[in-house]
């Protein structure tokens, strides 16, 4: 089993340091148990969660479980569509839960989900004067990464695809760009489907990986986690690699010297 | 007094508190707005206004 040990494997955003680049959210799992359990099998050490109105017929709570496991908790602003939105919920989960990290999500409708970009920066620029640690989610668009950026923002979140499609990362070209550009570490936020995906973010460069739906609504949580596990731990140490390059036509990899007659 | 909570209507006794409302919830994970601000828990127990509309929120799975 190959995993990656010190430096490697340690995400640090804001000076916060993590001993994984695997970020999971919690959505998506038909239970407490199926989650727990892969979140265990994933070994992430951060993990979102959303802000609702109390249930109070509700069993068991999410915090129950990444408190036994030792996982810190960020909180999210999904559901928001405006920047007013996100902010008084970025608010409620800093008083709820006691930490200024936030993943700022503001998102345009309701069939894409895809990040208002006008809300979003509107947002974060708020938030970071509030004292907030922002983690944007976030278009697969350089010049809105290095806006966010520039908004003093912790991170930035680039969607590979719309989140909970599994379409993977449909534009690897501006990932890699976002990369080239980032100060700040860059997370590959949405889309992934399976491991090839979380390989390839990391191999395009990215610093981690966040996902939810390819391991809570796969038929097989815990596998689909390790395997999320390794393929983030396979692409770190590809992209670190300095790989072969591409070549048109074949070239032997055994010498032709010494052939038989 | 009559107060909106979490969208719906709810009636109080005058006087009441966000500490009343939110007296048999966990603090851990529960937070507190009325009329689009967040109130702090050590702002908790001071009185409701009526017609209050109050959110009481907690971390769930999502993300």
């Amino acid at each position: 089993m190959v995993e990656l040990t010190g430096s490697a494997a340690n995400l640090t955003i804001a000076g916060r340091t993590f001993g994984s680049r695997l970020i999971m959210g919690t959505g998506g799992a038909p239970s407490l148990e199926v989650l727990e359990a892969a979140l265990q099998a994933s070994g992430t050490e951060l993990t979102t969660v959303a802000l609702r109105r109390v249930d109070p017929s509700a069993r068991g709570t999410v915090l129950e479980v990444l408190d036994r496991l030792g996982i810190a908790v960020l909180p999210n602003t999904a559901g928001c569509f405006t920047s007013a939105e996100a902010v008084l919920t970025a608010q409620l989960g800093r008083e709820a839960l006691g930490t200024d990290w936030v993943k700022l999500e503001v998102i345009a409708d309701e069939v894409t989900l895809l990040p208002d970009p006008i809300e979003t920066l509107d947002a974060a620029e708020r938030l970071v004067a509030d004292g907030f640690t922002v983690l944007p989610y976030t278009n697969d668009d350089p010049v809105l990464a290095r806006r966010l950026e520039d908004a003093g923002c912790a991170a930035v979140m680039p969607l590979g695809a719309p989140i909970g499609s599994g379409l993977g990362i449909r534009n690897p070209h501006a990932i890699e760009m976002i990369v080239e550009q980032a100060g700040v570490p860059v997370v590959l936020d949405a889309g992934i489907g399976t491991a090839s995906e979380a390989a390839l973010a990391m191999e395009l460069g990215c610093d981690a990986v966040l996902l939810a739906s390819a391991v809570t609504r796969c038929h097989d949580p815990v596998a689909m986690a390790q395997a999320m596990r390794h393929a983030v731990s396979a692409g770190y140490l590809a992209a670190h690699a300095g790989r072969i390059p591409v070549r048109r036509y074949a070239e032997a990899s055994s010498t032709m010297v010494g052939r038989i007659d | 007094m009559h107060i909106t909570l979490n969208g719906r209507p709810h009636e109080l006794p005058d006087g009441s508190t966000v500490a009343d409302l939110v007296a048999d919830l966990p603090h851990r994970g529960v937070a507190v707005a009325v009329d689009g601000a967040v109130v702090p828990r050590s702002r908790h127990d001071e009185p409701l206004t009526e017609g209050a509309a109050v959110e009481v929120v907690t971390a769930v799975q999502g993300g």
